[in-house]
């Protein structure tokens, strides 16, 4: 399977022609079709799956079959085994195909599997095939059902096209069809201007991310000749590209990153894109494409790690961008009153972890993280799709809509806390142990700076989660209607994916000395030597206790009500909530003054010099030729020439009708004068020359 | 099959001519013999086409291949000579391929004041120019071809075209008749200094025994008479009125195939018969392409018009095809064909689907439209599939011309200047953000919303047969170009590193 790992990609992306061209005619109008090629591409991912740990665990400990290898390390998990045995080194699997040519160079494309892919293989069609049980209940009737699954199919297709890609140009093509079909889905209720807005405003800032993930890719060519990523990374390491290169190319890589994963400054199309259906929002703008900057980031670690001089410690870009995602993303999330704007802000906060994991050196806990918080924010995202579809009837907005909803929903509201305590990094659940390894690292690699933020970060993440909690399923139910459970299509995937935020930390637990997360998928090729922090009892300690204190102190705010009306009793607290309301006023100075600057004043303005200043002068020359033209006919040429072609120009122009009363003859005469300077030219040539 | 390889070339070329003097005969009134004898015409063409195609030596794509050289005009020792390599091979067939479904999409709508008739002899005429210009080998045959294209071109925007056509259809023809004066003077120059106007021979030369004032002087020269055609800033101001005001069979054409002579004449003669000279202009060259860029894709967003959007979109990406040719690197040169390529599948079906917004809404103003995507849901999509390959989105045939160019710029040949180089990627890469922009939002306007009320009672056709049998093959081929660029690439690159080293052989670097 790991060879034939193309399919995986191919069969959804061929499940998108299907449906687009038969999906329709379907009795379940090309749902079955998406939910078939998803299912197959999911299964032949867990055997790729297997068949890699299998690979990896043979390497280290030689020979045995596939089963067996699985039994070891199911055994290894449950006994939590001492020490991990020494890195032995495995190769990705890859193969390819030439894919164009150039200057007598071939480029290829194919695959390369590792670790890193095909966990990505796992997470992305599992949460995919979620997505789509979960759409067939939520969008059932909706317009465009089958458009709808077309897409889901083309962007799960595109995604695992850029996690299977071995260069830099094959991962392109994936990262930039996410974007598409994410404009697509963003947009998918078009008839309302804000949903085509928001479409349009997320592929216009990721398309400027990719500005530097596309120069970013032509350094690193012109650097290591290459576009293989494996080639790049050995370049990286070995000291062949000078630290200048290395750093242009990070820095580029950075601006990629913040485009696609929502990072600060470029963040704010993130939260615009809840206007998609939910399920989308799921799949989309949490577990899967917005995670494709930190997987970039990720494949192309040696990069980063050369570029920004990771080891050395203190501060850099990367570390510093994912900081402050951290804590703006969580500060914003305290303001919405839309329950998948909290998520969404969340969502960013969440993957400013991951970038700064990346950039303290924690590779295999960002990593970690992203894998973890794959399951527990689709699973927060499906949860208030849930709300929304069978409790709140389509409104998303907690104050108005939402509030008590635990007793009538019981299933939603038991796995939306499973969601909330994950992320907010309560033991034992999936977030705890990622969060924790991030931050851990951090500690010990020399960036104690960016354990603080975490700590900070954490704290605001259990905040806001339980005032979201609160005002969603606790308190008085606020909306109309009669809220009740969503049927089984909705439940199912919300109980898997719970199960899965219990059980997916477990992976790498390093507390129980288990630490086979990162022994399947850190690579070990081309890689930098990372430190790996034991377990840390006392900061883990600290973790929770933080976390505790969030959701302790949200919970007098909310629950108790206890010093509510600061924004009225505060000059200070009125004006920073103003701030946040505002979003920073980022969007004010992206699209009104930047946008609209540039669509507007700028725009018009070079329109204004086409038309006046270039297109004038051209129109003046023609009419001071056309002058000078009746000048030499009047004096020299006495319509003897004008004539003889005008008697030509009859008989030619058949179809000329009014045309030819009109310009027959200046045009000639134009033609004359014309070829006449050019003899005069052709003398000056002659003499100069 | 020996008679093909020696007189395919001239086939292609006349086959077109036979069928205008056909038309000719044929009486007015018989309009539907008249459309299937054009039809048959550009078929037969295209079938010459498929043959050349299917003959074509792929492993010697960098040398003259169906060469044809007979004794023509003595005293100035032109002569007949034809033939085509890597580059030539996919413009021509393009040419042949858009012309057919130039004819049938203009079935059963044909512009006032009708006339099929002439049209077709006409856009037949065009043909044999355009063929005839990526064929020939010799500077006097092309410079005849090269101008055989403007009469038809001329008659068609000034006969079937808008309510300005008179402006435009002149404009138009004075305009590039300036550029094709001053390009003749450079051939003559070639010929005084040089002695020949075989474009291999010159090509040989690579400028040697001229010294570097003259080839300056000759390279303006030539220089003018292409830029004007591509156009590239600051000479492109005839594009969008031509454009706008040409019928749509004309605005696909000129989008298609003529800008491209300009490009082809680039590549074909500037640059292998006066490297040095290139070199000293690829700076102020690579200068006005990323000015190009930025400033066509500006000026598409000031625009109400739909057409005059993708008019202008066309100055911003002909800016990435100069750029690339700028650079004087194979990659680059490589690129840039494909650039050529691309544009004209992707911007021929943009003017298309904007003559077919017309027809049905009687307007091309963009604030008028909207909601495209509820009345009639194919074109609209299609439209949005055009808008996302014309900006660049990988996996369709149009980043395969942005990408590798600004891959190029990185790294210019010869002795030029990196930093320069490396500021014009960094331009066109902004200049990619500026295109989905324009794009984007033509598409949100007229697709996306509700059905504006001045259309609601109407009924909308969605599209229909002919148009599908016209369209079809071009978004097949910007998908399957876009997923397998090979197709174009592995024909194109010997010819596209032979001009590269026969410049890097003279200039060094």
């Amino acid at each position: 399977m790991l060879r034939n790992a193309w399919l995986i990609p191919l069969l959804p992306a061929v499940s998108f022609f299907l449906i687009v061209m038969f999906g329709k005619r379907l009795p379940r109008r090309g749902s079955e079709i998406g939910i078939l090629a998803i299912g197959a591409s999911f299964v032949m991912s867990c055997v790729a799956a297997v068949q890699w740990i299998d690979r990896v665990e043979g390497a280290e400990e030689g020979g045995g079959g596939p089963l067996h290898a699985l039994g070891r390390a199911v055994a290894a998990i449950g006994e939590g085994q001492g020490e991990p045995a020494p890195h032995a080194v495995v190769e990705p699997v890859t193969r390819s195909v030439t894919w164009w040519q150039n200057g007598n160079v071939e480029f290829s494309a194919g695959i390369s599997i590792d670790g890193l892919a095909v966990m990505m293989l796992v997470v992305v069609t599992l949460v995919s095939l979620l997505v789509h049980v979960f759409s067939t209940s939520y969008l059932h009737g909706d317009r465009r059902y089958t458009h709808y699954f077309a897409f889901l199919s083309l962007f799960t297709a595109s995604m695992l096209n850029l996690v299977v890609a071995p260069n830099t140009l094959q991962l392109l093509v994936g990262w930039e069809l996410v974007g598409l079909c994410s404009f697509v889905l963003i947009g998918h209720w078009w008839e309302d201007k804000p949903n085509s807005d928001a479409a349009v405003k997320a592929f216009l800032t990721t398309r400027t991310g990719d500005v530097g993930l596309v120069i970013a890719i032509i350094i690193l060519f012109s650097a290591a000749g290459t576009f293989d990523m494996q080639a790049i990374n050995l370049a990286a390491l070995d000291g062949e590209v000078g630290h200048g290169t290395l750093l242009a190319a990070s820095v580029c890589l950075l601006i990629g990153i913040m485009g696609k994963s929502g990072q600060f400054p470029l963040h704010t199309w993130l939260p615009d894109a809840m206007a998609g259906p939910t399920p989308v929002s799921a799949l989309i703008h949490a577990a899967t494409m917005v995670v494709a900057g930190v997987y970039l980031g990720a494949r192309l670690f040696p990069v980063l790690f050369e570029g920004f001089s990771i080891e050395r410690g203190g501060v850099n870009p990367m570390a510093l961008t994912g900081g402050i995602t951290v804590i703006i993303g969580a500060a914003l999330a305290f303001v919405q009153r839309d329950i998948k704007k909290v998520l969404a802000y969340s969502t960013i906060s969440q993957i400013g972890y991951m970038v700064m994991g990346l950039g303290v050196g924690a590779w295999t806990a960002a990593v970690f993280h992203l894998f973890t918080h794959a399951f527990f924010k689709a699973l927060l995202f499906l949860g208030a799709g849930s709300v929304s579809h069978s409790g709140s009837h389509h409104s998303f907005d907690m104050k108005s809509g939402m509030g008590g909803l635990r007793r009538p929903m019981p299933v939603t509201f038991w796995t939306f806390m499973i969601g909330s305590a994950a992320l907010a990094g309560l033991p034992p659940l999936a977030g705890f142990w990622s969060k924790d390894e991030i931050l851990a690292t951090a500690g010990e690699t020399g960036y104690e700076a960016f354990l603080l933020v975490g700590l900070i970060g954490a704290l605001m993440t259990a905040a806001y989660m339980t005032r979201c909690v609160y005002l969603t399923f606790f308190g008085d139910f606020r909306g109309h209607g009669e809220p009740h459970e969503s049927p089984l299509p909705i439940t199912v995937p919300l109980v898997v994916l719970g199960g899965l935020a219990v059980v997916a930390g477990f992976v790498n637990a390093t507390l129980f000395d288990i630490e086979k997360f990162r022994e399947w998928v850190e690579p070990t090729v081309a890689f930098p030597e990372l430190d790996h922090p034991q377990f840390d009892a006392f900061g883990a300690l600290l973790a929770v206790a933080v976390a505790v204190a969030g959701i302790s102190i949200a919970f007098a705010y909310w629950f108790q009500g206890r010093s509510h009306g600061l924004t009225q009793r505060s000059e200070l607290a009125r004006r920073g909530y103003l701030f946040l309301e505002n979003k920073y006023y980022l969007d004010h100075l992206y699209t009104d003054l930047i946008v609209g600057s540039i669509k507007g004043g700028v725009a018009r303005a070079s329109y204004w010099v086409n038309q006046h200043a270039i297109d004038g002068a051209i129109n003046g020359v023609g009419r001071m030729s056309a002058r000078a033209g009746r000048f030499a006919y009047d004096i020299v040429d006495q319509g003897v020439v004008d004539g003889a072609i005008n008697g030509i120009a009859a008989g030619t122009g058949e179809s000329g009708g009014r045309l030819r009363a009109i310009q027959s003859g200046r045009v000639q005469r134009y033609a004359l004068m014309l070829f006449a300077a050019v003899g005069f030219l052709s003398l000056a040539l002659l003499i100069f020359a | 099959m020996d008679w093909f390889d020696s007189w395919g070339l001239t086939l292609a070329v006349f086959l077109p001519v036979v069928g205008m003097v056909a038309l000719i005969a044929i009486p007015r009134a018989e309009e539907q013999l008249i459309k299937a004898t054009a039809l048959l015409a550009t078929l037969l063409t295209l079938a010459v086409g498929v043959a050349l195609l299917f003959r074509f030596d792929y492993d010697a794509t960098g040398s003259l291949q169906f060469e044809v050289d007979k004794r023509w005009i003595d005293v100035i020792q032109s002569r007949y000579h034809m033939g085509i390599d890597g580059i030539s091979l996919p413009l021509l067939v393009l040419s042949m391929f858009i012309t057919v479904l130039c004819v049938i999409y203009s079935w059963d709508h044909f512009p006032e004041p009708h006339n099929p008739k002439a049209f077709l002899a006409l856009v037949l005429l065009l043909e044999a120019g355009m063929n005839g210009t990526f064929v020939a080998q010799d500077l006097i045959l092309f410079f005849i071809f090269f101008e055989v294209v403007l009469l038809p071109m001329f008659f068609v925007i000034g006969v079937w075209g808008g309510p300005n056509r008179v402006y435009a259809s002149i404009k138009f023809f004075l305009f590039t008749l300036f550029g094709s004066a001053l390009m003749l003077l450079s051939f003559l120059a070639l010929y005084f200094k040089l002695d020949t106007f075989q474009i291999d021979e010159l090509a040989r030369l690579g400028g040697e025994g001229l010294v570097l004032s003259t080839q300056n002087l000759i390279f303006a020269g030539l220089f003018l008479g292409f830029a004007i055609k591509v156009p590239m800033f600051p000479f492109h101001t005839w594009l969008p009125d031509a454009h706008t005001e040409a019928p749509t069979v004309g605005s696909v054409l000129l989008a298609a195939i003529l800008l491209k002579l300009g490009t082809y004449g680039f590549v074909r003669i500037a640059l292998p018969a006066l490297p040095q000279a290139a070199q000293s202009w690829a700076p102020w060259i690579g200068l006005l392409a990323v000015i190009g860029i930025i400033y066509g894709a500006l000026c598409c967003l000031a625009q109400r018009d739909l057409k005059r959007l993708v008019a202008f979109s066309s100055v911003a990406h002909m800016g990435f095809v100069m750029l690339g040719i700028a650079t004087l690197t194979d990659f680059g040169i490589n690129a840039a064909v494909f650039g050529m390529v691309a544009h004209g599948l992707i911007t021929g079906m943009l003017f298309f689907l904007a003559g077919s917004v017309q027809e049905r809404f009687n307007t091309r103003e963009i604030d008028r439209l909207g909601g495209l995507l509820v009345q009639a849901p194919k074109l609209a999509w299609t439209l949005g599939f055009c808008a996302m390959a014309s900006l660049g989105l990988p996996g369709l045939a149009g980043f395969w011309g942005e990408f590798p160019v600004m891959l190029s710029a990185y790294e210019p040949g010869g002795n030029l200047s990196e930093l320069t180089f490396r500021i014009y990627m960094v331009v066109a890469a902004v200049g990619t953000v500026l295109a989905a922009g324009y794009l984007l939002w033509m598409f949100q306007r007229v697709a996306f919303g509700a059905v504006r009320e001045e259309w609601e009672s109407s009924h909308i056709h969605d599209i229909h047969a002919p148009e599908w049998v016209a369209w079809a093959p071009l978004l097949a081929l910007i998908v399957f170009l876009g997923v397998y660029p090979n197709a174009l690439f592995r024909v194109t690159d010997g010819a596209s590193v032979q001009i590269a080293d026969g410049i890097a052989r003279v200039v060094g670097g």
